[in-house]
């Protein structure tokens, strides 16, 4: 079914309230439990200062790490998806999340802080980046089948690149890097960043989403119904780049989300891109902080990687929808 | 005046030596037909005058524009195009791929209003494909995918049509109805100009012809100066006998 403007705006504003209520549920939930009147009047600027420093300074900022890395993680796979019209594809397809990685284990091993393991992990993302697009360049321009063979092997190179890294490491080391392989948002301190890119980002895709549509389309049959293909190709691997190089910055590299998130939304409603790509962002969010919230509490005090569970609550969900709507 | 006009076009077809350059002018209600063997360079031809792949060498106008000067949303609101091949990648319904022939006339922020839906229904309507609206392009046959092709570009509302085998995996019924279409058409004011491969067909129903050698050579005018039974046997190959079927000419292998 296609989906009218009537069906998209309630389904819109489920997400952003199921987005609250889990904001909401990361920030009360943890090694002490905060009751809603309590969160009320921390709100309210009263409360004990236990809690208050809890609220503000622990919980909230990684609850909003965790909403906004899912957000910019399922956005940057919608975008993948289109651009290389390719429904496998994910954030990571391209070599973002190795080349990141390479960056952020390189810091660990060298027992570098929190700043160096960011700023190489961004580096190292940029990196990957921009190896991928000067090699799939070629002879000729970029085609999306071109961009996505360099990428899996760019991407492949930097796995050996992670293992051998990983295999050198010293054992007190080791758990670090595997969490930060996984995703761990136990070191998101500071989210501003990712909001600061995720809000703009969600501003210009928005009047992108039907001329997106029409991309899915194939570049032939979408610059013969008045699409200029290649600048939209090139806004929107920039952009989905940039998405990916902050997520995996504030996170590490959480799975899953940017694949399955998008696909999860085709299947509820329809792919116009101009519902699926806020909702993306949204789900994304959504799931990210559900997933975090359980990561740092079902085996409390110990701490599982986001990414095992954002994969244990998506494998599921994904297949039921898949097969409900066969 | 001439909707297309085409001076000393070299249709760029990579590895293949300079044939001879085309000049012609497609005027409004004319339904030419381009004819040729398999890899003759139509769909290229095709392509080129829709200003998506460029020219080795000569220009392309639309309404006396030439067509670099134009962009891509400017030329999408004139010329349609009907394409040989079609991948869909993500699912989607007939309807939503019928409405996407709207996509030149909205601006970014515009969702379809009722009058797009309006255009879009009346060409499922005129493909016969009301039934079919809300059933995902990926489940239909080849010849009912080739009519909501032929549905996006009617939506698209265009002054010029250009259209790669258009009957291609239609059963006759809707060749007939596609052709008819097309004519109806012109007959309102639009150019045609449709690659085809069954010679009865565009002798039935194009008024002008343009054949295209293997070697390069190129002939057009009226289609009764380019009927010629020698000129099509050399185009193809292949021995032809003529009938007259009606008092029209019929073309059947020899």
């Amino acid at each position: 079914m296609p989906v009218s403007k009537q069906r998209a705006i309630p389904a819109l504003l489920g997400l952003a309230s199921l987005g609250l209520l889990a904001l909401l549920l990361s920030v009360a939930v943890g090694s002490v439990s905060i009751s809603l009147q309590d969160l009320w009047a921390v709100a309210t600027g009263g409360g004990s200062e236990l809690y208050r420093e809890l609220i503000v300074s622990l919980r909230m900022p990684r609850a909003l790490a965790a909403f906004s890395t899912g957000g910019l993680l399922a956005l940057a796979g919608a975008l993948m998806q289109v651009l290389l019209r390719n429904p496998l594809a994910d954030p990571y397809v391209l070599g973002i999340s190795g080349g990141a990685a390479v960056g952020a284990l390189g810091a660990m091993l060298v027992a570098g802080g929190l700043a160096l393991v960011s700023g190489s992990a961004f580096a190292g993302a940029l990196l990957s980046t921009l190896l991928v697009f000067g090699l799939a360049q070629g002879g000729g321009g970029w085609t999306p089948t071109r961009l996505l063979l360099t990428g899996v092997v760019v991407a492949a190179g930097w796995g050996a690149v992670i293992t051998f890294m990983l295999t050198m490491s010293p054992a007190d080391r080791l758990p670090g890097m595997l969490y930060w392989l996984m995703g761990d948002l136990s070191y998101a301190r500071a989210p501003y960043g990712a909001w600061l890119v995720l809000i703009p980002a969600v501003l210009l895709t928005l009047p992108l989403g039907r001329s997106l549509n029409v991309l899915a389309r194939g570049p032939l049959q979408a610059a013969a119904l008045g699409i200029a293909v290649k600048p939209l190709e090139w806004l929107v691997y920039i952009l989905a780049s940039l998405l990916t190089a902050v997520a995996v910055t504030t996170a590490g590299s959480v799975g899953f989300v940017g694949l399955i998130v998008p696909h999860m939304l085709r299947l509820l409603l329809g792919n116009d891109q101009r519902i699926i790509l806020p909702a993306s962002v949204l789900a994304g969010g959504t799931l990210l902080t559900v997933a975090d919230t359980l990561a740092r509490t079902v085996m409390a005090p110990e701490q599982l990687p986001v990414g095992v569970i954002t994969a244990l609550l998506g494998v599921p969900t994904f297949l039921f929808l898949l097969h409900r709507n066969r | 005046m001439a909707v297309l006009d085409i001076e000393n076009l070299i249709v760029d077809i990579p590895g293949r030596a300079d044939g001879e350059p085309l000049g012609l002018q497609v005027k409004s209600g004319q339904r030419w037909g381009v004819l040729g063997p398999n890899g003759a360079g139509k769909t290229s031809l095709l392509h080129t005058l829709a200003g998506l792949r460029p020219p080795r060498r000569g220009r392309v106008s639309l309404n006396g524009e030439p067509l670099e000067n134009l962009s891509r949303r400017q030329i999408a609101r004139q010329v349609a195009v009907v394409f040989q091949e079609r991948q869909d990648s993500f699912p989607a319904t007939v309807m939503e791929t019928v409405l996407i022939g709207r996509h030149p006339f909205l601006s970014a922020w515009q969702r379809e209003s009722a009058e797009d839906i309006r255009f879009a229904q009346e060409a499922l309507s005129a493909l016969s494909l009301n039934l079919l609206k809300d059933r995902l392009v990926s489940t239909l046959s080849g010849g009912e995918r080739q009519r909501v092709s032929i549905a996006t570009a009617l939506t698209q509302q265009p002054t010029i049509w250009l259209a790669d085998e258009p009957t291609n995996h239609l059963d006759l019924h809707h060749q007939v109805a596609v052709m008819e279409l097309l004519n109806q058409q012109a007959d309102n004011g639009a150019a045609v100009f449709m690659c085809l491969h069954d010679l009865n067909l565009a002798a039935r129903w194009c008024d002008h012809l343009l054949l295209l050698y293997p070697d390069g050579e190129l002939c057009f005018g009226p289609a009764h100066t380019m009927l010629v039974p020698e000129a099509l046997e050399r185009l193809y190959d292949q021995k032809m006998v003529v009938a007259q079927v009606n008092g029209a000419p019929v073309f059947v292998p020899g």
